[in-house]
């Protein structure tokens, strides 16, 4: 105990500790990567797909909620409008290709999240929450009273199409991989915007509000700016929704839709990255093979459970527990 | 006849009239969620479950014991009640002290259940409960028809919503209740048992909700889900009051009904959206909402 | 999700082998996939009772056609095209299913249909009230088999017209479904010579109706319809009983009432509603047998909706059986070229638009002291042709038929 100590050791052991948690990192992104080009041969390429949006649609939401502090209850109204947009251009111009119709989905949900934000950010807790959730009942009145949404039928036939005029999409495996690509891109987004310097005055924020402000920071410009990331991400997923499934719905608007994303988010780790993506994978499972099995008419109990469990028992979702457990066992 | 905005004024009275007989009914759902925020800080979304069972347990009781509508307007909320302080017991009371989100998140869940189960039993095509037999009819008002429950239902509510907001904001039994939701250890060491406070206010905020499905009970169809169809629109109302002011939750309560009542003379399709469109307008000009203390 | 490789090769050797012989039956197995909403709004409607119907219908059939195992599998709908799309998508290329039945949520019937037509699969339509099913979504793999909006229409409308009913308030669901079904309406009205002199549409859900019931009153219209379904419908009649519509004069017409739901209001609010329904469960002998057989099962009468399930199934095998195959253009042209007469249709027949048409009925809601039990709640008041009561071909914009004609 007494030994000096050579602090250039100390760094030097730090930068090593540092190496080898980077090579780890960096072994189990490759193997999560290398499972995730394999699996449409062994799973259903259209369900994967599905989770790859909701999985983008909770990252979104996981970047304001989980790194900024910020409980939105409207972000339906962002995946609606990504996907509608998208819908509405590609079935009505032809001459679209697909990433356009996807750009322009996301221009749109970019910019109604910059809306919201400016009407919003000014609130404080339980408020926000609630002037976010009344935005988006507006947005769900406007999108029943429009014609070009279909109201409550929806809009179908939304044609695939060819991406930069060149890949069919109608080909599922083609429209796989330009979602995964879509998704680990905005996944490396997330990662960056978090660990960056942008980042670190978000959790400041999240922490404590007064300080941050008393350090002399634009509180609400680095909130503002969250909400339209985060808005921007959510309408991506919208519009990458409506390609893959070529319609898209009220359901998508609705306030249950909201309520999700935030359960997404809860049950795999809010806060941590991989966290929203493991929770919506959860989330999405549990609903489509409950809905098929014989505990078909209790979906929505059993979900609610889920809610209750972890609320209770399991605050830091999946990916938070294993995270501590390892913290505890392991290092 | 004269005329306002293309509507004759008779037909405007009437849905004024309406519009307070709503608004009233607002009311007494709105002051149950705003007395369980305003003294426990829960944010409780199985507020429109307990509305909804409170509705419920009147069917049951009757089909099961004949228990009239009297008997049951003091019974079901008390059970209703007493199912309540079970939920905090066993699931509110282990977070407490965490973020209020929390408590949204897992009576959400808790709601969740409740509906999911119900749904199984009985159905979502709607029970059945007759009208009791004295409140068959109603009078005219020259401008309406008012059926004599509408009637009912708007001094009983208003009884109701000012009987509570004086025993909780002018009351001694009411300022133990607000300083011991406060500071528990304060009260502790008065010798009053905090908890078991929280738990009663908690059980009485449910009790107002489950009166409130009492007497939609002979009105609306009684459905396993009719709570989640009109909690958002309560919470709506008491954000705009001021999350946790109970004359707040009140005023709105009314307010909100003559206006959807107005929006559903001159613009019907937007009745359900127009409160969320008062509620954004007013947390911009006032950002706790009409009535509530500044953050 | 393990044999989903497996499978999809058993569905690329299984398409080789249709292409080559189609009047086989694909691995000797016909399965049925069931979609509805189990557990939301239109739960009782259709939902697990729909599928006691469904399998009443196989065991019926013995649980097999010829050689080859019948065989259902069920989902969910949550009443989400998300979910009904990818579901169906998954039976039909990797679980083989060859015909889907259910459906209720429009939404969901054209999301599905969408899927079927792609896979060139059969879906045969029951709880939807669409009429553009069959008409600008028509394709040659699916059929409407119950109701849509066109007969609830004309049913009941002509018939009120023509009792006296000559001005019209509607008050309507502010759905696609409910714009469809007052366009029907006022048009039908019209064409008798009435005139609809006011229309109102109403958010869904909307938990009180007394403003618009005392909107329908201050209007003087003789007969105040509604245009809505479920919980809507009847807090609109409840709230029409309450205020006393009926008594100052004016006649309620409800557009779309299932049973279950006048079963929910109870004969003392519903007595004497006019309605169409495209079943009532006691209007004759082999119904009444048939839906006692449901009772046992289930310990509800069913809608029609039910035993169009249990129908259209019968139908569908019965042509499986005939043809020997299970491929959806054969089947279908099977079930269109044989007539259905049976426990729910009278001079039924499918149209190249996919539409079966057959006798509606005009029915009206007993009174108290008619009414001699629970579910006994409709007295039949007249037959609606099926040439009268469906969508003339002649006005159709199906390109199935438009192209032939």
């Amino acid at each position: 105990m007494n030994q000096p100590v050579n602090p250039a050791d100390i760094h030097k052991a730090i930068v090593e500790q540092q190496k080898i948690q980077d090579r780890k990192k960096l072994m189990v992104n490759g193997v999560l990567l290398l499972l995730l080009l394999a699996a449409p041969f062994v799973m259903y390429p259209v369900f994967l797909m599905k989770i790859l949006c909701f999985a983008l649609f909770a990252v979104a939401f996981n970047l304001l909620f989980g790194f900024t502090g910020l409980l939105s209850f409207g972000h339906a109204a962002f995946l609606a409008t990504g996907g509608y947009t998208t819908g509405y251009l590609l079935s009505n111009f032809s001459g679209l290709t697909t990433e356009m119709g996807i750009i322009a989905g996301t221009a749109m949900a970019t910019l109604l999240g910059l809306a919201f934000a400016l009407l919003s950010i000014r609130r404080q807790g339980i408020y926000f929450a609630m002037v976010t959730l009344a935005l988006a009942q507006l947005v769900f009145f406007f999108f029943v009273q429009s014609e070009f949404t279909g109201g409550e039928d929806g809009m179908h036939g939304i044609p695939r199409g060819e991406l930069f005029g060149l890949i069919n999409l109608e080909d599922n495996l083609n429209m796989y991989y330009f979602v995964l690509v879509v998704f680990i891109a905005c996944y490396l987004l997330v990662q960056r915007i978090v660990g960056s310097p942008y980042g670190q005055i978000l959790k400041a924020i999240k922490q404590n509000e007064p300080r941050a402000v008393s350090l002399g920071y634009n509180v609400d410009r680095y909130k503002i700016l969250a909400f339209v990331i985060s808005a921007a991400l959510a309408g991506l997923a919208g519009s990458m929704k409506s390609v893959v499934f070529q319609l898209a719905s009220l359901n998508d608007a609705h306030w249950h839709m909201s309520g999700e994303v935030i359960l997404m988010t809860l049950v795999g780790g809010m806060g941590t990255l991989l966290g929203p993506v493991v929770g919506a994978t959860f989330v999405v499972n549990i609903e489509y093979l409950l809905s098929q099995g014989p505990l078909r008419d209790w979906v929505d109990p059993i979900l609610g459970g889920t809610f209750v469990l972890t609320v209770l028992a399991f605050r830091s979702g999946i990916v938070g527990e294993i995270q501590k457990f390892i913290k505890k066992n392991l290092g | 006849m004269s005329m306002v905005f293309g509507v004759p004024l008779a037909v405007l009275s009437g849905q004024l009239m309406i519009g307070i007989i709503n608004g009233a009914f607002y009311a007494l759902l709105s002051l149950g969620l705003a007395v369980i925020f305003g003294l426990l800080k829960i944010i409780n979304f199985a507020h429109g479950a307990m509305y909804m069972l409170g509705a419920l347990v009147t069917v049951v009781l009757f089909d099961l014991l004949s228990v009239n509508y009297w008997v049951a307007l003091f019974v079901a909320p008390v059970l209703v009640g007493a199912f309540g302080l079970l939920i905090e017991y066993f699931l509110l009371r282990r977070i407490a002290g965490q973020d209020h989100i929390y408590s949204l998140l897992l009576t959400f869940g808790a709601a969740l259940i409740i509906q999911g189960v119900l749904t199984n039993i009985y159905g979502v095509s709607g029970l059945r409960y007759s009208m009791p037999d004295m409140f068959k009819g109603g009078i005219n008002l020259g401008f309406m028809f008012l059926p004599y429950y509408r009637a009912w239902v708007i001094v009983v509510a208003l009884l109701v919503c000012f009987g509570t907001w004086f025993i909780i904001e002018k009351t001694k039994l009411g300022s133990y209740l607000r300083a011991g939701t406060e500071d528990s250890q304060l009260m502790q060491g008065f010798g009053i048992n905090a908890p078991l406070l929280v738990s009663l206010t908690y059980g009485f905020g449910v009790m107002l909700a489950a009166f409130a499905g009492v007497l939609a009970a002979p009105i609306y169809s009684i459905t396993p889900v009719m709570g989640s169809n009109i909690l958002i629109v309560v919470f709506a109302v008491v954000v705009i009051g001021g999350m946790g002011s109970i004359g707040g939750a009140i005023i709105t309560g009314i307010l909100m009904g003559v206006i959807e009542g107005l929006t559903k003379t001159f613009y019907p399709p937007a009745s359900s959206a127009v409160i969320f469109l008062v509620m954004v307008v007013v947390l911009m000009i006032r950002p706790t909402g009409l009535f509530g203390k500044e953050a | 999700m393990i044999n989903m490789k497996k499978s999809f090769l058993a569905m690329i050797l299984s398409a080789v082998i249709v292409s080559d012989a189609q009047a086989e039956i694909s691995d000797d197995i016909v399965k049925i996939g069931y979609l509805a909403d189990m557990s939301g709004t239109y739960r009782d409607l259709v939902g697990p009772n729909g599928l006691a119907a469904l399998e009443m219908a196989v065991d019926d059939f013995g649980g097999k056609v010829g050689m080859a195992d019948i065989q259902i599998v069920s989902a969910d709908d949550r009443n989400s095209p998300d979910v009904a799309s990818s579901t169906v998508r998954r039976w039909l290329e990797n679980e083989d299913v060859d015909m889907v039945a259910g459906f209720v949520a429009s939404s969901v019937s054209l999301a599905a249909i969408e899927v079927i037509k792609e896979n060139n699969k059969l879906g045969i339509v029951s709880g939807s009230i669409a009429s553009s099913i069959t008409n600008e979504h028509c394709s040659p793999n699916h059929i409407h088999y119950v109701y849509d909006t066109y007969p609830l229409a004309v049913g009941t409308a002509r018939a009120v017209v023509e009792e006296g009913g000559e001005s019209w308030f509607i008050l309507t669901v502010d759905y696609s479904g409910g714009h469809e079904l007052e366009a029907a309406v006022s048009s039908v009205v019209e064409a008798s010579g009435g005139e609809v002199i006011k229309t109102l549409r109403h958010p869904f859900p909307t938990p009180d109706f007394s403003s618009f019931i005392l909107q329908a009153q201050a209007s003087g219209a003789d007969v105040v319809a509604l245009a809505n379904t479920g919980a809507d419908a009847i807090n609109a009649i409840n709230t029409a009983g309450e205020f006393g519509l009926t008594q100052s004069g004016q006649k309620l017409a409800a557009l779309l009432l299932f049973l279950t739901e006048v079963h929910s209001l109870g004969v003392e609010t519903a007595q004497g509603i006019q309605l169409t329904t495209g079943w009532y469960w006691d209007m004759n002998p082999e119904a009444r047998a048939w839906a006692d057989r449901f009772f046992e099962k289930t310990g509800v009468r069913p809608t029609m909706v039910h035993a169009g399930i249990y129908s259209s199934t019968i139908h569908y095998l019965n042509a499986v059986e005939a043809t020997g195959s299970d491929d959806s253009q054969i089947v279908r042209t099977q079930m269109i070229n044989t007539p259905i007469n049976d426990m729910f249709a009278t001079n039924g027949r499918i149209r190249q638009d996919g539409r079966m048409v057959y006798d509606m009925y005009l029915a009206q809601v007993k009174t108290p002291e008619e009414s001699q039990g629970e579910w006994d709640l409709y007295k039949i008041v007249r037959t609606i042709p099926a040439e009268e009561a469906f969508r003339p071909l002649s006005n159709s914009v199906c390109p199935l038929v438009t192209d032939n004609r």
